[in-house]
């Protein structure tokens, strides 16, 4: 591993070199939250941010993409969505939410749409804080140690950056004036005392531990009953969920000479339709029963095949779901404790 | 960055192979059967699957769904489907004449586990119109006929006009290498000569049952599944040898889409065929 330092100063004189190589994405502002964006002026780069609205999974599975071009002959990829992108300030939850979802999208049946926007991305990592929502300690997911090209260490006055790909050191190689390959032990002390303060800043933990068998166990305890009821049905936190992969398939048909189109649209295993077979049969009709297997996907399925949650602590859907439904509150309520979560407060509404 | 070509030459697992339907005739009002060829005649013999997989198929300009192959991979070349009306790519399937063009892809899921099979006594269950996956089954033991021990066929449906394939049950009953047992919930008719009943009634006309050294299968509605299945553990039938196969909403047949998750596992991949033991410690199966 090598691990070299960057001034501040230098980081957009490095972007600018590389940005010769692919269209730059990196987190921006946008009200008072962050999007993860393509970058025209490099001011506009966010290297303080908190988790962006929706996660860098958009890039490699936009949410809403043609599959293949049809007509009478028969049926043709399309691949058009794909090109040569550098991702920059993507954090250590979010390059372990690709990491997951490669498993998925990898294993058995390569998808082909997905290989070929990862393969072409680069990953420069970035360094950074928790915020109340983080839990990224209690799914190990806050050390990364695989995934990226880069990674970008923020110390204030310098960044350290590891090398973690032979893609990653070519870039380097673009500007290697930049960078420095001599660390002086102040230096070295400046990057401990980060780490172990950063250890120290998270305020939410969770035990991942217990959850497998806690699903099992809890999984007719009455509390799902109510989060079901409260729940809106929305889908949103699927969609800013980094290891959420469902997706529905729709096709357009073909009028004159326009082919048809095959589309492939982000979903959510909590919109009601999701498990309705043709026939009008639904599987899940109750939305707590929906509930259950997202639930039953972040916290059990994963750990059983994979050894670890398919969680990794980034705290969208705590930011995100309007009736409080999410890990923390769902965790809690797993672990026996009366939670204090607006979906509790609806639920009494209902019985009322 | 040079391994950026080489995804897009990899064999896309969503491309649907170009198939012609060569034949298709009404079985009852709302359940069709159609006989479908992959038009790359290599692709056609090469198409290699096992009973109880199935498969996807576009409609053009409609969209996809999955069928479970009824045909036997021991007759290679023609696929079989016994199609139900329901959704919107079955009604269009429906429309299509002979010789239309139609996109598959597969086989996918598990399949039954013919190779284990093999030896055993098998007693096939079927109820109502959802027998497709088992035909293959069926057809399979009898074209390998040697293979296999006692193959026994209970057969229920509600009226003689719905059960599927009623020519070739009846002359199976003809042949002397196995049992078949036919029944319906009412005669509407006046000229059903077998059982009147459900299926339930049929079994005490099985012969003797050795049950370690049998699989039993079955498919049907699934209201059926109970009644059965409480049948054959009254045999002694061991849970795990008891197979049935299960619909769930699936929108790639490969383990991506997440439709047809049921618990921790996704039905294309580790289903359709699931063992009773599986449904009694997996939540939501049946
Ligand atoms: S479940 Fe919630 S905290 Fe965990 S990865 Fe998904 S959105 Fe982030
Ligand atoms: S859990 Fe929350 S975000 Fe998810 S569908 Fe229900 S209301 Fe929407
Ligand atoms: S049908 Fe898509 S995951 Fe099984």
């Amino acid at each position: 591993m090598r691990i070299l330092k960057l001034k501040k100063a230098d980081l957009y004189r490095f972007l600018e070199v590389i940005y010769k190589e692919a269209d730059i994405w990196a987190p921006q502002k946008k009200g008072d939250k962050f999007v993860f964006d393509r970058v025209d002026d490099f001011s506009k780069i966010e290297l303080q941010t908190t988790r962006t609205i929706i996660p860098p999974k958009k890039i490699m599975v936009p949410p809403m993409f043609n599959m293949f071009d049809f007509n009478e002959a028969g049926y043709k990829e399309d691949f058009s969505h794909i090109s040569k992108k550098i991702l920059f300030g993507i954090h250590p939850c979010d390059i372990h939410g690709l990491l997951t979802l490669d498993k998925l999208f990898i294993q058995e049946y390569p998808d082909p749409y997905y290989m070929g926007a990862r393969e072409k991305t680069l990953i420069l990592g970035l360094s950074c804080w928790p915020d109340e929502h983080c839990f990224c300690k209690s799914t190990r997911t806050n050390i990364i140690e695989e995934g990226y090209d880069l990674f970008f260490t923020d110390l204030d006055e310098f960044f350290l950056v590891w090398i973690g790909s032979s893609q990653g050191d070519d870039l380097v190689k673009l500007a290697p004036d930049k960078f420095d390959e001599n660390l002086s032990d102040k230096d070295i002390q400046a990057y401990i005392r980060w780490q172990n303060d950063k250890e120290k800043a998270f305020k939410t933990e969770i035990d991942f531990v217990t959850m497998p068998d806690l699903m099992e166990l809890k999984y007719k305890a009455p509390f799902w009953q109510e989060a079901g009821d409260a729940c809106l049905a929305c889908g949103s936190c699927s969609m800013v969920c980094p290891t959420c992969n469902c997706y529905n398939v729709a096709d357009k048909t073909f009028l004159g000479g326009k082919p048809g189109k095959r589309i492939r649209t982000w979903d959510s295993c909590t919109l009601p339709e999701y498990s309705e077979v043709a026939g009008g049969e639904n599987f899940r009709e109750d939305k707590s029963d929906r509930l259950k297997l997202w639930y039953t996907h972040k916290l059990q399925a994963y750990v059983s095949k994979y050894g670890k949650p398919s969680c990794v602590g980034c705290g969208r859907c705590i930011a995100t779901c309007p009736v409080g439904i999410n890990v923390k509150t769902i965790a809690r309520a797993l672990e026996g404790e009366e939670v204090d979560a607006f979906w509790k407060k609806m639920s009494r509404e209902v019985t009322k | 960055m040079n391994a950026e070509h080489k995804s897009l030459e990899r064999k896309n697992p969503f491309t649907p192979e170009p198939a012609r339907i060569v034949r298709t005739y009404p079985l009852t009002d709302d359940v069709k059967f159609f006989q479908v060829r992959l038009v790359d005649m290599d692709k056609a013999l090469l198409f290699k699957y096992r009973p109880g997989q199935f498969a996807m198929i576009s409609v053009l300009g409609t969209g996809e769904a999955p069928f479970c192959i009824s045909s036997t991979p021991s007759r290679p070349g023609l696929l079989e489907f016994c199609i139900r009306k329901a959704g919107t790519v079955t009604g269009a399937l429906f429309k299509l004449k002979e010789n239309s063009l139609i996109g598959l892809r597969g086989p996918y899921g598990n399949g039954f586990p013919v190779d284990d099979m093999k030896n055993k006594d098998i007693i096939i269950v079927l109820g109502g119109l959802v027998v497709a996956p088992l035909r293959s089954v069926l057809l399979y033991c009898l074209d390998n006929r040697d293979q296999f021990g006692k193959v026994s066929v209970l057969y229920g449906a509600k009226r003689p006009a719905e059960m599927i394939f009623r020519e070739e049950y009846f002359s199976l009953k003809e042949r002397g290498d196995l049992e078949c047992h036919l029944t319906v919930d009412q005669d509407d008719t006046g000229t059903w000569k077998e059982n009147i009943g459900v299926v339930t009634t049929l079994f005490p006309r099985l012969k003797k049952v050795d049950p370690d050294a049998t699989y039993s299968l079955v498919c049907g509605p699934p209201v059926m599944y109970k009644f059965v299945i409480k049948e054959l553990l009254k045999l002694n039938i061991p849970k795990n040898q008891i197979l049935m196969t299960l619909e769930r909403r699936m929108k790639c047949g490969v383990g991506k889409c997440g439709h047809c998750a049921i618990d921790y596992i996704y039905t294309c991949l580790d289903g359709p065929v699931f063992t009773y033991w599986d449904v009694l410690h997996m939540r939501e199966l049946i």
